[in-house]
């Protein structure tokens, strides 16, 4: 599916992403030039929470800062996808069981999904977005592409995710370690051979 | 999921104070404590859990692992469950804990859970998990759906007839074979509960799972010095090789010593309504040879008052392999 190409064919009005896009913007501050509808969007000035409930939250997303004053409610998947608008990091099951979610925290592999976004004020948090990009691919975006390590693809960016994160952890030689320590994230297209032929080339530095 | 204030904890006398105002500690508490949230977020997306305030406690200093005086090891409360078990000294001392850890959950999981949330990590029951069941535990007087249900997975000892969850962390398994202690400071102070004596018994109040109190905060879980010469071991059961939670499971701690068992100490997990240990089974090893006649006995006398469900019998047989055989490969460790 292209994705948000406003001279797509076949649509006239604003599609479903647009019009999120503008309701959240309306919320989110942010210190770099992401592409919001207009620069007065860009202040903070609204939020649906009650005041009294409504939390601020400062968090480094792909090395740019944010902040923003969101309802405590809200997951760091929903403020990638709602607000900044990241919307590589997938909402799978949304209950920690799927990995779809996968980001980095600190540099730690975790499930978005069950954390909230407000609880990470002053973390560094990394997505698919900030791993690499059509034409500078990470290693491992690269393997996954060379080893047809997805069908579907939307449980994709959690699998690299996760397999970028597990190269820093302990991990033995074998294919049973990898399928292991990558459990946690659920290919219903079921390509694990796939994902397992291109963590592992990675590892191996082939 | 419902409104909530969020509040973030600076220190613990702070995080205490806030708390104590709460009219319960146990499930449905009004007033909750946030960690690794990987349990508490998922049950307040289910409206199983409603507090109206989360005290964001990631930033209190209660993230250590520090040798005690008398061999012994502290844990503190908001270690990550993956930190605990890669650390050199657990690995060393307390292998049966890294490997329980390892085998709970996935690694995001375990990257976010927290030691004091897993001690307080709630059942699995599908019932308990869905607000339109009835469920004692949930919503006392409503019923157990899961007597006459879906019970496959849940427990066959320390059941009541309000009751059959089962508790499904593997950390606590390890826990309860080496002894912890929960060190708990609430708003009388401190104080120090031995891990068999910090679950509850579900019987008429299925609702009240531990002793924890309004206000209190577990700051950390100390082990004593694992016995001399011990050896110690994890073994999981379960529908799949990995990611799942145990139909059963045996921690097993034991000193063998001139072909005679000198001390033993086991739990298991997967079967129990709190992670299960049995002392008259324990005593049956001492001074025994470790063979299977004698594991089998030690497993017969552990599964002794096990009551099996409409769907669960199968556990009772499978309990008693995956102890004997935890028990023999332990015996046979160098």
């Amino acid at each position: 599916m292209s994705d948000r190409d406003p001279s797509e064919p076949g649509k006239s009005g604003p599609d479903r992403r647009t019009v999120l896009q503008t309701i959240a913007a309306a919320s989110i501050a942010t210190a770099t030039n992401w592409p919001t509808q207009s620069k007065a969007d860009m202040t903070p000035t609204q939020t649906l929470v009650s005041p009294g409930f409504a939390v601020e939250t400062k968090l480094t997303i792909n090395g740019k800062p944010y902040s923003a004053t969101i309802d405590p409610r809200t997951t760091l998947l929903d403020f990638l996808r709602e607000h900044v608008h990241l919307t590589g990091t997938k909402k799978g099951c949304d209950h920690g069981q799927c990995g779809a979610c996968t980001v980095h925290i600190d540099g730690r592999r975790v499930n978005s999904c069950l954390t909230f976004a407000a609880a990470l004020d002053g973390h560094d948090v990394t997505t698919i977005e900030g791993l690499g990009e059509p034409g500078h691919l990470h290693p491992m975006q690269a393997a996954f592409v060379e080893h047809d390590g997805y069908q579907c693809g939307y449980c994709t960016s959690g699998q690299i995710m996760s397999a970028v994160a597990l190269m820093k952890e302990p991990c033995g030689p074998a294919d049973a370690d990898v399928r292991e320590l990558m459990s946690g994230n659920i290919c219903r297209c079921g390509a694990y051979q796939n994902i397992v032929a291109a963590i592992q080339q990675v590892r191996q530095g082939t | 999921m419902h409104l909530f204030q969020l509040r973030r904890a600076d220190d613990v006398d702070a995080a205490i104070k806030a708390a104590s105002a709460a009219q319960t500690a146990q499930q449905g508490a009004d007033i909750r404590f946030l960690a690794g949230g990987t349990t508490l977020i998922d049950l307040m997306k289910l409206n199983v859990e409603t507090p109206q305030h989360v005290i964001d406690i990631n930033h209190l200093p209660l993230a250590k692992i520090e040798p005690t005086p008398d061999g012994g090891l502290k844990i503190g409360a908001t270690i990550r469950n993956a930190d605990l078990a890669h650390d050199e000294r657990v690995q060393r001392d307390y292998p049966v804990l890294s490997q329980a850890l390892l085998s709970g959950a996935s690694a995001q999981l375990r990257n976010m859970a927290t030691t004091a949330g897993n001690l307080l990590q709630r059942t699995r029951c599908v019932y308990f998990r869905d607000e339109h069941m009835a469920c004692n535990k949930r919503n006392p007087g409503s019923g157990c759906a899961a007597i006459n249900g879906f019970n496959r997975t849940l427990a066959i000892l320390g059941t009541s007839d309000q009751c059959i969850a089962s508790n499904p962390s593997d950390m606590n398994v390890a826990l309860m074979a080496l002894d912890a202690t929960i060190h708990i400071r609430g708003p009388q102070g401190e104080r120090d509960v031995p891990i068999a004596k910090f679950f509850l018994l579900p019987g008429d109040t299925p609702n009240k799972e531990t002793v924890m109190q309004p206000g209190d905060l577990i700051t950390h879980v100390t082990l004593p010095a694992p016995p001399k010469g011990s050896r110690s071991l994890y073994l999981k059961l379960r529908d799949r090789v990995s990611y799942e939670f145990a139909l059963a499971s045996a921690a097993v701690v034991m000193t063998v010593a001139n072909g005679k068992i000198e001390t033993a100490q086991f739990s298991m997990g997967g079967v129990g309504t709190r992670p299960w240990r049995n002392a008259d089974a324990e005593k049956t090893l001492i001074g025994q040879a470790p063979d299977k006649e004698t594991f089998r006995a030690a497993a017969d006398a552990f599964m002794k008052d096990a009551k099996p469900q409409s769907q669960n019998g199968f556990k009772i047989e499978l309990a008693k392999r995956c102890l004997v055989h935890t028990l023999d490969s332990a015996a046979k460790l160098a």
